[in-house]
């Protein structure tokens, strides 16, 4: 697949906000209709866990089913739409210079990781539970029950013509970035993945920086 | 002949309950560990939208992205089995005469149907009115206590969908013929959701969801041996998570 690369003419001294976040770590805020949003990984083939909420009613929310049968392409890149699970368009990608991200490929579990690396693996950092940190601490009446599928910007999942799911090496690098513009006031959940048992990161996860620009 | 025996008829005096579901309709029950559960495409073309909760722990819940990482897969057949995001296996699928059953496209909703098929109101065509996926559930949904909320991506037994080196999703038609069918056998206690609805991708222009039919019996868990249990090693490890509860 030939990727397009759509690069931001957006200067970073012009963020209204922009914050490093370190391996490991939760992540939550809203970001207004209008406003851009980019997640910039910073050392390179770092996953970044991120769900999606109409920042009004959050049984609204990013729907990875809805996003790719809208557009007709499991990967996502700049020009996809990102949906809600009703259908309403939540963020549009304005910019990646990455080329791909991956919607299919979920958030790691402590369970997950007893049943796809080893039992005594349980122990180990993971997204679900930097994600059940932030909603408890958010303490707005979210739960467990409010994580569904994420995207794993920056993570290449390709899924073969015979239908098997491979995890292929990252096509991301250091200071390669994707921007999105909020259609709604969208609240921003991220975890950025502590993983140590995955090749795609050469078992290093590393810090991302966030910046949301103001609308234009 | 024995009901479980792959691809035998099934015998009635084996069984434990049998029900029609139409298509287009929705549908919930328990499955106990140890059921297993035979859906049958009647007419052929059906798709079947299902969701699995630990019947005595719904946080727990069927898992699109655990159970396609632990078996490097992304369609269910014989062989594999669903996880749930707890690390075990709520079901698994012991035969299969279809071969394929998506597991990444989802439900259809109101506007999706409507833009396709056409406004069919129930005051106007009583029981034969257009209904979608996603409300289909959380109809069913509602009765447990659920809703919009724990609508997930389900598994869309008797639908296919690849994807090509693109990235490109292709609906396959004639999937499945009439009187192919699906085993699913639960190795915990299940509450099974589903909807008969078309499949979102179904480009079908006509609006003409089928009818399953639902065949219950006692098999009894999977032993030492089983095929799903011994497909890989994270499956192995996803039955023994399993199991503990039931020690
Ligand atoms: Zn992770």
């Amino acid at each position: 697949m030939t990727q397009t690369l759509v690069t931001s003419s957006l200067d970073p001294e012009a963020a209204a906000f922009s914050e490093v976040v370190p391996a490991g770590e939760p992540w939550m805020k809203v970001v207004k209709q209008g406003q851009v949003f980019r997640i910039l990984d910073l050392e390179g083939n770092q996953a970044v866990d991120t769900l999606f909420y109409n920042a009004n009613d959050y049984e609204e929310r990013y729907s990875a089913n809805d996003t790719i049968r809208a557009q007709g392409n499991i990967y996502l890149t700049a020009g996809t739409q990102l949906l809600s699970n009703e259908g309403n368009a939540m963020l549009t990608i304005v910019a990646d210079t990455c080329g791909r991200h991956d919607t299919l490929g979920g958030a790691c579990s402590a369970e997950s990781n007893t049943v796809r690396y080893a039992l005594d693996k349980r122990h180990m950092h993971s997204c679900r539970d930097s994600f059940l940190l932030a909603l408890a601490e958010w303490d707005n009446g979210m739960t467990k029950r409010d994580l569904s599928s994420n995207i794993n910007f920056f993570m290449n999942v390709p899924v073969t013509p015979q239908g098997e799911l491979t995890f292929a090496d990252g096509i991301s690098a250091a200071g390669r970035y994707v921007e999105m513009r909020a259609e709604m006031d969208v609240l921003v959940l991220i975890s950025n993945c502590p993983q140590l048992n995955n090749p795609c990161n050469a078992y290093n996860p590393t810090p991302v920086q966030l910046l949301i620009w103001d609308a234009q | 002949m024995s009901v479980t025996e792959s691809g035998s008829a099934l015998d009635p005096e084996a069984l434990a309950w049998q029900e029609q579901v139409p298509g287009g309709a929705h549908w919930s029950g328990v499955l106990r560990r140890g059921t297993t559960l035979r859906i049958t495409d009647q007419q052929g073309g059906a798709n079947v939208s299902t969701l699995f909760f630990n019947q005595e722990e719904k946080l727990e819940r069927y898992n699109m992205a655990d159970t396609l990482k632990a078996q490097h897969t992304a369609y269910l057949t014989k062989g594999y089995v669903c996880y749930s995001d707890m690390g075990r296996v709520m079901c698994s699928v012991t035969d299969d005469s279809c071969g394929w059953h998506d597991t990444i496209c989802g439900v259809s909703n109101a506007r999706m149907v409507t833009e396709k098929y056409g406004e069919a109101r129930y005051q106007e065509h009583r029981n034969q009115y257009h209904r979608n996926g996603f409300d289909s559930l959380v109809n069913e949904l509602g009765k447990y206590g659920l809703g919009r909320r724990d609508v997930m991506p389900t598994a869309n037994f008797f639908s296919k969908v690849t994807v090509d080196e693109s990235g490109a999703m292709v609906f396959q038609p004639g999937n499945s013929e009439a009187g192919d069918y699906v085993e699913l056998r639960f190795e915990m206690n299940t509450l099974v959701v589903l909807t008969t609805c078309q499949h979102p991708l179904d480009p079908d222009p006509q609006y003409r969801p089928r009818d399953i039919l639902l065949s219950a019996w006692h098999s009894g868990p999977a032993g030492a041996d089983d095929l799903c249990r011994n497909r890989c090693p994270e499956n192995q490890r996803g039955f023994h998570n399993t199991e503990v509860m039931f020690r």
